[in-house]
């Protein structure tokens, strides 16, 4: 393990994160100690709209994924209609590789509370959920402790110190489903129905939870927001690139040495992460990886000098997502990786729409076999083209997800392929699962 | 001015290259569907929600990133849309789709249901490839399932469209199907297992189904007809034909007033099917259950193919040529008519053509006003409101009116049981048009509460005064465009068709009576009514007789000037001998008020005359039976609640002739010529006929009757019919019958501490003639009201009561003899057993 030099650590930019290693910091007098809900009130000066406003001017980006920008989101939902407006909170973290709400859930609920209240201050919301995955039963333990705590402090409640804005907050866990973290199907699911995602028009913005105006915001976006109030939209356009402002939590995972959540602002490169991760195991080379969970086109070696912002990344065709870096080795087959991703997209395919529901069934068996060293040449182009018309032509982006790594490794990787067909490769999956493929 | 709002409203875009013009909102595949470009698609269905699942109809659409569903995209002014016709993107992503719902498609369209009518094979054919490229093992499931005793699921056919679970809960709003599991696992099925506490499937079949949650909606079948491949299937039709083998006939239903088009396919002279035919200012594209699968009694066994007549010697029926029975007919009914006269009897099931032809034969054949179609309890205050409130075109209220309406109050009619088709407009007007509907009702049904509707508590005989004196009912009804329907029931209740009248006009309300069967306001406009002449001319006004007789070509005298008696008088005095004979066509005494004197009159009457098409309680006692045409077997025309006329054209060509043909050759033997031996005769006649000068007569002014006293165990009844009960036209129909509704007795929470009963417990309601036992739903009622089915397993009120709704029964806890019904579901050997008793006629 090497370390990492003093200009690359200096990249480092613990905010979201600068809790974690504080003993006790899920406690709210530990949190109140480091600054905890000074920005709450803080915010209860200021008017909605400014607050709003401060958003906008940080340029705060959607964490969950798309990079929507945060105080856009908030601005469309109508005030004064009348409606009731809610804040959900997406804490339905499922994308492979990604590993950054659940430790900032578990190590520091209350920064989450504190963004929730003041987020939904901003909106006009008297009613926010956590929606968190239904496996993290530990991070949803600290999370309802922390309500629980925060209720009795009077942060939640009816009139909030005493600023007469009311807002509970409900920690709803969900059954554990990757779609439910597509918003529309998280409204669905936690309405009580069957998790899959909504037509849109009508947006959540306009006709979300309970068909009123809703604001469905990531754990990182909402989290970032006390940090803004305090620091200042300035501050925050600090860190990161003119686009990508902030700071970003990167979460490190496979062949590196020390694997785990680094927070640097926007546009840092794998290379530098990779130094600040310890470097690669000790008889890796880097052969490809995820920018941003396995959904985003995986990126290759020549791509370490990427700049890791919503920019830098699309560039290469690929996308920031969640920031869930896989690092994948000379010694790791793309195939079967791709195979292993496959397995997971078509067992959460909510199988609303054909192309997903039936593709994803379909690519599974075919790598299966290919696997098995039963492929044929004819498997690659059926495959290439399956994926084409699973990319674009399913109802969300969960179709897309499950196309992209076939086309990313059948176009990086082909030689991959074609050693498991032409027999180079020694055959992985046994054949005895293929029963009724010829 | 109008002319700016259209412009404002209408958009202009360009679909493969040819400049459209479109509604705002409107949906791309539609507007391409107008042009006549057919993009294929499968979820899509223009009565349903749209749900982009099945990603079939994906097209270009210039400036979009990605393929774009055109049941989803609404239009757009300067939009340009490439369809599979113009664009390889979007051809090849059909084909993609197309290829995906065969990968797990099986290959079993030979013995498909659905093949050579599939919209999966023949889109196959125009937008799918040649060969599969898919050779991986297809997905497999248990086939089929029972989802209830009458629809079966092929799960491995599905493609997972969601047409029937969108269909069961946007339009029948019985969600009792849904999808389960996910992936390629996903699927539509029941609530299955206990956990979902459901009673099974009452199809008799041991260890399936048991503890399920059936898909027992009244409207189920019409999953099977917008099921875009053969998954869904029906039990009746299943396997029996090929669609290329069959003959297609457009057909309206003959079961309830709500007046559907159908289509029913034959082969080799027996019709297999009947689908829901479309029609936009009717029934849409839906039917109920009841219209789609209750057509065998057409063919049961006990079907009359020949004439009868009684054998004077040994007394009972014997077969006889249609020339001796008419002339046994005719001298039999002119001795009747000299010996105290010919009473007339007529029911539900008769054409517009047929009922003319009962009046007409009644009036100038037999010389008697004594005619009366009501088989059912009635009152001297109905005859007198249908007369001034309904016949002859008055009440004119139609499914478009209720669509818009912005409020509505029911009174007496359970929609969903007795006019689904209607409920079905209710609901998507609560839905989707904000109807405000009110309920003058003992509870709140199941069907109320999909209609949202808001109850306004009334105990059977409280309508008159709820009606005088609510002032919910009242407001309610104050808005423009405000409906009040009314259903039969109401008869039974004395002064609540007053009320009605009178709150119609205090209200400007307009008014809809909605009666339970197809050919009751046929019968009211043709003057099957002792009070009212074709055309709703009354029978005491000179003049209007006078507009009658040219047209029946008979002299202005001849024509009975004074009220005839109505069924119940015609009962009466027909079981005190007082009557020469009957002439009965369409009538089981069962559903009579008092169904024991019913027989006895049949009994007493000197001379009995029954047109009947199969055997029945009243053939059993005729001196004469004369054979006639099911509806199938014959054209004619009903006429639905609004008034809408339904001809219908004959589906199976056999001897069997109308009711009307047949009167005619007896009213020949009498010296009469009648003119109705076919049914464009007298469609000519009806045509020709002038439009009645007579003045409407007043509206009848009863005085609410009070709700009589009753001792602790004592409650009123409340009861009606539910939609597939123990009704002769749904004899032979088992598997439908599985999917009925529970015979349940619904008590109050009062009665049921009374009598210490808990739900499920068997409570026997009683009369003096006899006692109906049942297991008990405890239900929020008015105070001592007790409801039951009239006429279900286990409950035929009227036979077994001998007593209608708004009667004082007893009830006690426990079962006073043996239960005659099994707990709900129990399967069809206790249906079986109840028709072999012989229900009453639907």
């Amino acid at each position: 393990m090497t370390q990492p030099r003093r200009e690359v650590l200096e990249k480092l930019t613990p905010v979201l994160t600068k809790r974690w290693l504080s003993p006790d910091a899920w406690k709210i007098d530990v949190y109140e100690r480091l600054d905890g809900y000074a920005a709450l009130k803080k915010a209860l000066d200021v008017h909605p709209d400014d607050l709003i406003q401060l958003v906008k001017d940080s340029g705060l980006r959607g964490r969950g994924g798309a990079g929507f920008p945060t105080g856009l989101k908030w601005g469309f939902i109508p005030q004064g209609d009348g409606k009731p407006h809610y804040l959900v909170v997406n804490a339905d973290e499922g994308e492979p590789g990604t590993c950054k709400d659940l430790p900032l859930m578990t190590y520091d609920p209350h920064s989450l509370v504190e963004g929730i209240i003041i987020a939904s201050y901003a909106i006009r919301a008297n009613q926010a959920f956590i929606y968190i995955r239904g496996e993290a039963v530990h991070a949803a333990r600290r999370l309802r402790s922390a309500v629980k705590q925060a209720y009795a402090k009077g942060y939640l409640g009816t009139n909030i110190l005493g600023s007469g804005f009311d807002l509970d907050l409900v920690v709803h866990s969900g059954a554990g489903a990757y779609i439910c973290g597509e918003e529309t199907a998280l409204l669905d699911s936690l309405e009580g129905f069957r998790g899959q995602p909504r037509l849109r028009p009508p947006f959540p913005a306009i006709a979300g939870l309970y068909a009123s105006p809703t604001v469905v915001n990531n754990v990182g976006t909402i989290a970032s927001v006390p940090y803004i109030v305090l620091g200042g939209a300035d501050w925050w356009k600090s860190m990161g690139t003119e686009k990508s402002t902030g700071p970003m939590i990167y979460s490190l995972s496979g062949r590196i040495q020390n694997p785990g959540q680094y927070e640097c602002g926007l546009g840092i490169t794998l290379r530098e992460l990779i130094e600040l991760a310890g470097g690669m195991k000790p008889g890796h080379n880097l052969k490809f990886w995820t920018p941003g969970g396995s959904s985003t086109p995986l990126l290759t070696a020549e791509h370490i000098d990427t700049p890791m912002d919503f920019e830098g990344v699309a560039a290469q065709g690929s996308l920031l997502g969640t920031t869930a870096m896989q690092i994948f080795s000379d010694q790791d087959c793309p195939v079967y990786a791709t195979w292993r991703w496959l397995e997971f997209y078509h067992h959460e395919s909510c199988g609303k729409c054909t192309p997903c529901r039936e593709g994803n069934y379909w690519m599974v068996r075919t790598y299966r076999r290919i696997l098995s060293g039963e492929g044929t040449h004819a498997d690659l182009d059926t495959l290439l083209d399956t994926a084409n018309n699973i990319f674009g032509r399913s109802f969300c982006g969960l179709g897309d997800g499950a196309a992209t790594p076939v086309m990313a490794t059948l176009n990086h990787f082909k030689q991959d392929y074609l050693d498991y067909i032409e027999g180079r490769t020694a055959p992985r999956l046994s054949a005895k699962s293929l029963v009724g493929a010829h | 001015m109008t002319d700016v709002a259209k412009k404002t409203d209408t958009v202009t875009l360009t679909i493969d290259g040819i400049e459209v013009t479109a509604e705002k909102g409107e949906l791309v595949i539609r507007v391409a569907e107008r042009m006549g470009i057919a993009i294929p698609r499968f979820c899509d269905h223009p009565l349903l929600a749209p749900a982009g699942a099945c990603r079939q109809c994906l097209v270009e659409v210039e400036g979009q990133r990605k393929p774009v569903a055109s049941c989803t995209q609404t239009v757009a002014d300067g939009m340009i849309v490439r369809t599979q016709l113009t664009s390889e993107v979007a051809d090849k992503a059909q084909h993609g789709i197309m290829e995906f719902l065969l990968a797990n498609h099986p290959l079993d369209c030979p013995t498909c249901d659905k093949g050579g009518e599939c919209p999966l094979q023949n889109q196959a054919m125009s937008n799918g490839r040649t060969e599969s490229r898919f050779h991986e093992h297809k997905r497999e499931y248990e086939k089929p399932i029972h989802i209830s005793s009458q629809v079966l699921l092929d799960r491995e056919r599905c493609i997972l469209c969601q047409r029937c679970t969108r269909f069961s809960e946007e339009i029948a709003g019985d969600k009792f199907i849904d999808l389960m599991d996910r992936s390629s696992g996903e699927q539509i099925n029941v609530y299955r297992d206990d956990f979902f506490g459901g009673t099974g499937f009452g199809d008799g079949q041991v260890g399936e189904g048991e503890g399920d949650v059936a898909f027992n909606s009244y409207f189920s079948g019409n999953t099977i007809q917008i099921c875009p491949v053969g998954a869904l299937t029906g039990e009746q039709y299943r396997f029996r034909a090929r669609p290329f083998d069959l003959v297609s006939t457009p057909t309206a239903c003959e079961h309830c007033a709500s007046g559907c088009s159908m289509r029913a396919d034959h082969r080799r002279g027996k019709v297999l099917r009947r689908l829901a035919g479309d029609d936009a200012a009717v029934n849409e594209e839906w039917n109920c259950d009841k219209g789609r699968w209750g057509f065998r009694y057409a063919t049961a066994n006990d079907r009359i193919m020949n004439p009868l007549i009684r054998d004077k010697r040994t007394g009972e029926l014997r077969e006889a040529s249609w020339s001796e029975a008419l002339v046994t007919a005719a001298e039999g009914l002119k001795a009747a008519k000299a010996a105290g006269g010919v009473g007339v009897l007529t029911g539900g099931r008769l054409t517009v053509e047929d009922a003319y032809a009962y009046a007409k034969f009644a009036r100038v054949a037999l010389g008697t006003n004594d005619i009366d179609f009501r088989a059912r309890p009635l009152s001297a205050e109905e005859a007198d409101f249908l007369a001034s409130s309904v016949a002859g075109g008055i009440s004119d209220v139609t499914y478009d009116d209720v669509e818009n309406a912005p409020a509505a109050v029911i009174v007496g009619l359970e929609p969903e049981e007795e006019s689904p088709i209607l409920f079905l407009r209710l609901r998507k007007a609560a839905n989707k048009r904000k109807l405000q509907v009110t309920a003058v009702a003992p509870y709140l049904s199941r069907g109320f509460t999909k209609i949202g509707a808001a109850l306004v508590v009334t105990a059977p005989g409280e309508e008159a005064k709820i009606l005088a004196e609510d002032a919910a009912v009242a407001a309610a009804l104050g808005a423009p465009g405000a409906l009040l329907i009314v259903g039969e029931r109401l008869a039974s209740s004395p002064g609540a068709l007053s009320a009605v009248a009178a709150l119609a006009a205090r209200t400007g309300a307009r008014l809809a009576w909605v009666p339970r069967r197809a050919g009751d306001r046929g019968a009211v406009d043709a003057g099957c009514l002792p009070n009212l002449l074709p055309g709703g001319r009354p029978v005491t006004d000179a003049a209007a007789r006078a507009e009658l007789a040219p047209a029946w070509g008979v002299e202005p005298g001849v024509l009975p000037g004074t009220p005839g008696r109505d069924t119940d008088g015609i009962i009466a005095a027909a079981a005190a001998g007082e009557l020469g004979g009957l002439l009965v066509g369409g009538v089981d005494p069962g559903d009579l008020a008092d169904p024991r004197l019913a027989e006895q009159a049949l009994d007493n009457a000197g001379f009995v005359v029954s047109l009947e098409i199969r055997g029945s309680a009243v053939t059993r006692r005729a001196d004469v039976v004369l054979p006639v045409a099911p509806a199938q077997e014959k054209s004619g025309t009903f006429m639905d609640w609004e008034g809408r006329l339904r001809s219908f054209p004959t589906v199976l060509p056999t001897t069997a002739m109308t009711d009307g043909r047949v009167l005619e050759a007896i009213a020949a033997l009498l010296e009469v010529t009648l003119g109705t031996g076919d049914v464009m005769t007298i469609r000519r006649e009806l045509g020709a006929m002038p439009p009645s000068t007579a003045s409407r007569p007043a509206a009848p002014t009863v005085t609410a009757g009070a709700l009589p006293t009753r001792g602790a165990t004592e409650a009123v009844l409340a009861t009606w019919h539910h939609l597939i009960d123990s009704g002769s036209l749904l004899d032979g129909d088992d598997v439908l019958k599985g999917t009925a509704r529970p015979s349940l007795v619904r008590i109050g929470k009062d009665l049921a501490e009374s009598l210490g009963v808990a739900e499920g417990d068997a409570v026997t309601v009683s009369t003096d003639r006899g006692g109906v036992t049942l297991p008990a739903a405890i239900t929020d009622l008015p105070p001592q009201v007790v409801w039951l089915p009239t006429n279900s397993p286990g409950s035929s009120v009227r036979r077994s009561l001998g007593v209608t709704s708004g009667a004082v029964v007893r009830l006690s806890a426990g079962a006073a003899g043996p239960i005659l019904a099994e707990p709900p579901g129990s399967g069809s050997a206790a249906l079986q057993a109840e028709n072999r008793t012989k229900g009453a006629n639907s």
